[in-house]
């Protein structure tokens, strides 16, 4: 691994003013780590954002669930208050990686990669989530831009992802059997007015199944999307799944999410 | 260079390290723990897991300088005055390895598993153990193993 100096700024101001373009913000350090010793990526600062005290934790209120940039996959899915508000977002966190995986890793971290097969960014599109960061708020469905990019700026950091609670949710995925990400990753959430249903590692980015979620707009039972045929000619195709395999299991793993809400 | 203040195995540790070095390498090669092994070196197989304030991680991810003044527990910090942890005996009496590489992690993830479920299924000590990559023995005697434990810690 390349050399790089460790920095542990106080707050997030301190955090943003020593971004650069050879920088990367460092919370749980799950992927940037590993990158960085692959020689995947190079950084000449490397920002640890952990002693921020105000990036870390979880608020429930009524109608949302605010969680920390820096709070870790095993305290969300630990969460009695999680559980209890948003229990398919907890059941989500808990199966992320491997148990030092979720001791580790944190949301922001998640988020900001924003990996093609990384659970939480499905989470954030169903649930409509806003994410809040230094300088302003963005709604998911802006803040994933592409393959391993987001709406985010230099110097500009994640600090909250705040949560719609809904009526009814569910998040069913199909791991990689050695590295846990999704092959299909696809989260349900039955909102007052709208049922979305967002899809992870099925193409270069997440998104939203429009289909499945008129579908289930209209009618919010299994039988109404039996059957239905997903197109797969975005999808990714690879060692672990072909693009026509992966259309079907968006089918399937959407009609098991509503099953189990 | 950082300098960093540990508490490994109950022995305080300070020294200056480079800032890109990780707790694996740290621990084998500054303080000569070489319990802790490296295995795949890219956060898969679990060899490298230790405890950080109670918590398994995996030393291979995870640098040195981000834990300053924590508390580290490796694999050699487990038995009490020569006598082993029952983690360890329950690895020892069931027949919990072959070749041994994986072992170091393999009990440190499962001594962490015991930390917060007492009673584990059979199911959940395979889900947690899911970090953990043997290539000897088919996991069945080290899912025994910890069975056994999880009925004297």
């Amino acid at each position: 691994m390349k050399t790089f100096n460790y920095h542990t700024p106080k707050d997030v101001k301190e955090a943003s003013n020593l971004a650069s373009t050879s920088s990367a913000f460092l919370a749980g350090g799950m992927t940037t780590i590993p990158s960085l010793k692959l020689g995947l990526a190079t950084y000449k600062d490397i920002i640890d954002i952990k002693s921020i005290k105000k990036l870390s934790g979880i608020k429930v209120s009524g109608k949302s669930v605010t969680i920390g940039a820096t709070t870790k996959h095993a305290e969300v899915a630990a969460s009695k208050e999680v559980q209890k508000a948003i229990p398919a977002l907890a059941k989500l966190a808990g199966n992320i990686g491997d148990a030092q995986v979720r001791n580790r890793g944190t949301i922001g971290g998640s988020i900001s990669n924003n990996d093609p097969s990384a659970c939480y960014p499905s989470a954030c599109m169903a649930l409509n989530a806003v994410i809040h960061t230094n300088s302003r708020k963005i709604p998911a469905e802006k803040f994933f831009t592409g393959m391993f990019e987001t709406a985010l700026k230099k110097g500009e950091l994640v600090e909250a992802v705040e949560f719609q609670v809904p009526e009814k949710a569910d998040y069913q995925k199909h791991p990689n059997p050695a590295s846990r990400y999704a092959i299909i990753g696809v989260f349900v959430a039955k909102h007052k007015k709208e049922v979305n249903v967002a899809v992870t590692g099925a193409k270069s980015c997440v998104y939203i199944d429009k289909d499945l979620s008129k579908k289930l707009s209209s009618s919010f039972s299994s039988s109404a999307i039996e059957g239905m045929k997903v197109d797969d000619s975005e999808m990714n195709s690879d060692m672990h799944a072909s693009s026509e395999y992966r259309a079907n299991l968006v089918s399937l793993y959407a009609k098991k999410a509503v099953e189990a809400c | 260079m950082t300098k960093i203040t540990l508490e490994v195995n109950g022995k305080k540790v300070s020294k200056d390290v480079a800032d890109h070095t990780l707790l694996s390498v740290f621990l084998r090669d500054n303080l000569n723990l070489t319990g802790t092994h490296v295995g795949c070196d890219t956060s898969q197989c679990g060899a490298c897991v230790v405890h950080v304030n109670g918590k398994s991680i995996k030393s291979c991810s995870t640098l040195a300088a981000d834990i300053d003044g924590s508390k580290v527990t490796t694999i050699e910090g487990l038995a009490k005055d020569g006598k082993l942890h029952p983690m360890q005996e329950a690895f020892k009496k069931t027949h919990g390895l072959q070749c041994g590489f994986c072992t170091p992690g393999m009990v440190m993830s499962a001594v962490d598993l015991l930390q917060t479920k007492k009673n584990p299924s059979e199911q959940e000590i395979r889900e947690w153990l899911e970090g953990n990559i043997c290539r000897c023995t088919g996991y069945q005697n080290i899912v025994a193993a910890v069975k056994d434990a999880s009925t004297k810690m």
